[in-house]
């Protein structure tokens, strides 16, 4: 038996709202497979499995609560495939609950939290994992050696914690708004950013484009944004260093390249879940998918993996007129690439100065993980893989 | 309001649903009064290529940047005609 947690679907989620379940207790299901809608503070997620298996026991109903991430909301019998660390901690450090055998702390003599003022001892797991479901160590019974607060610690302190109230009414707008602020501050506060821009002759992808777009229908038309993120996607490939997670202190490149591509929601707000391997697919392959997403992201039907798989960010402004942006890092990914808007500009070829479409390129790149000279040779290569767009 | 504006608000108003057609000026660009960004703008011309049976080049977009703007393009390619 396994129990499957509330999920944590990005760096600003802290808890979530459980929308429906997609299952029944009894019924089946193979990896993949969407179980639950889960809407976080920027919009619907339908969760998908991580394994398969079946769904034995439905332990929250659905409702307006709040709930925080790591709180069991089934049991489930896994017949293959394997939960990620946030869906199984330890049986012990599940929430107490009817029928459920005592936990472990309260078995033997309760440990005690560290003294106030003193800075608990935790291994570096259980400190990270504290900060990411905001349980204080400074109130948390440590039950590992010498006192010890250990990753289940956390798990349990954060799952024995009390409901949060139902949340007086806040617009969605808030909500959003308070999320990224969330991500965003973490990121300004962990990530030192190193920021790249460069400026891209476009005459050749704008010259190309136009000539596909005219011999294509109506309903088969490229953006002119979809080239450009399979140009990153390919530029990836020749610097992976960039493609990847911050984790446990340390750069872990993703062997598959998912940008995730912003999107501005109606009313505000936005999302960047990922087009996965954006690298392997063909141009009309990811335009119909991107269009799918976007559909998705306004519909509030996003996937789960969509929202925690991307492996870089991808934004542009270029439609509202702005030509140069230097953007955010979304924790844990490392680096975030945004595309200014096409401009004419005087531009030397052949020693001949003649009028060129050009945009910029920025790269913003966490400092910890790479060092300028990847990232200038990143913006080295999507700039010359640009220049060759049929062989996007 | 002619036949061609209303098949034309109805179209848009399914890319946004909060549109309010009263609120909306005819001659004022449609994708800054109504923060449509691309994929928005392509889906609306490949709404009003279905609703209408009108070929809309790429090209000719820009020509649909206005409510009047698409009217008029719509009119002339059905013959001069509302429809």
């Amino acid at each position: 038996m396994a129990e499957f947690r509330m999920p944590k679907l990005g760096a600003d989620m802290s808890a979530g709202k459980l929308v429906a379940w997609r299952k029944k207790p009894g019924e089946r299901f193979e990896r993949g497979e969407i179980i639950a809608v889960i809407e976080t503070d920027k919009t619907a997620i339908e969760v998908e499995s991580f394994v398969t298996g079946v769904l034995e026991k439905i332990l929250v109903e659905p409702g307006d609560a709040r709930i925080p991430v790591g709180t069991p909301l089934a049991v489930m019998t896994v017949e293959s495939g394997t939960l990620p660390p946030i869906e199984a901690p330890r049986a012990e450090a599940a929430a107490p609950r009817a029928g459920a055998p005592a936990p472990r702390a309260a078995a033997a003599a309760p440990p005690r939290p560290a003294p106030e003022g003193a800075r608990a001892k935790a291994s570096p797991a259980a400190r990270r994992r504290a900060l990411e479901l905001g349980v204080d160590l400074g109130s948390v019974p440590g039950t590992g050696p010498e006192g010890r607060i250990t990753l289940e610690d956390v798990g349990q302190a954060a799952s024995a914690r009390p409901a949060p109230a139902p949340a007086a009414p806040e617009s969605r707008q808030q909500r959003m708004r308070d999320a990224i602020a969330a991500a965003m501050a973490r990121s300004k506060r962990e990530i030192p950013h190193y920021y790249l821009a460069t400026t891209i002759d476009m005459s050749k992808l704008d010259a190309w484009l136009e000539a596909a777009n005219r011999e294509r229908p109506i309903t088969a038309r490229l953006l002119y944004g979809v080239p450009l993120v399979k140009a990153v996607a390919l530029a990836l490939r020749e610097v992976p260093e960039l493609n990847g997670f911050w984790i446990d202190g340390r750069a872990a490149q993703s062997s598959g390249v998912h940008p995730g591509v912003a999107i501005s929601l109606r009313g505000g707000g936005l999302v960047a879940p990922a087009l996965h391997d954006a690298d392997k697919r063909t141009l009309d392959d990811l335009m119909a998918a991107f269009a799918d997403l976007v559909k998705r992201a306004r519909a509030g039907t996003l996937k789960s993996s969509e929202v925690t798989d991307p492996t870089i960010t991808i934004t542009s402004l270029g439609e509202r007129g702005v030509e140069t942006l230097f953007g955010i890092i979304y924790p844990p990914q490392l680096a975030l690439v945004g595309f200014g808007k096409p401009v004419e500009r005087p531009w030397v070829a052949e020693g001949r100065v003649c009028a060129r479409k050009v945009i910029t390129a920025t790269l913003s790149g966490d400092h910890r993980a790479t060092d300028g000279h990847r990232g200038a040779l990143f913006l080295d290569a999507l700039g010359r893989l640009i220049q060759e767009p049929e062989k996007l | 309001m002619s036949t061609t504006q209303d098949r034309i608000l109805r179209v848009l108003g399914d890319i946004v649903p909060e549109l309010e057609p009263a609120e909306l000026k005819p001659g004022v660009n449609l994708r800054d009064q109504l923060d449509l960004d691309s994929m928005d703008f392509l889906n609306f011309m490949v709404a009003l290529h279905k609703e209408f049976g009108v070929d809309i080049p790429e090209a000719e977009y820009r020509k649909f940047l206005t409510l009047d703007g698409c009217v008029q393009y719509i009119e002339a390619a059905k013959g001069g005609k509302p429809c």
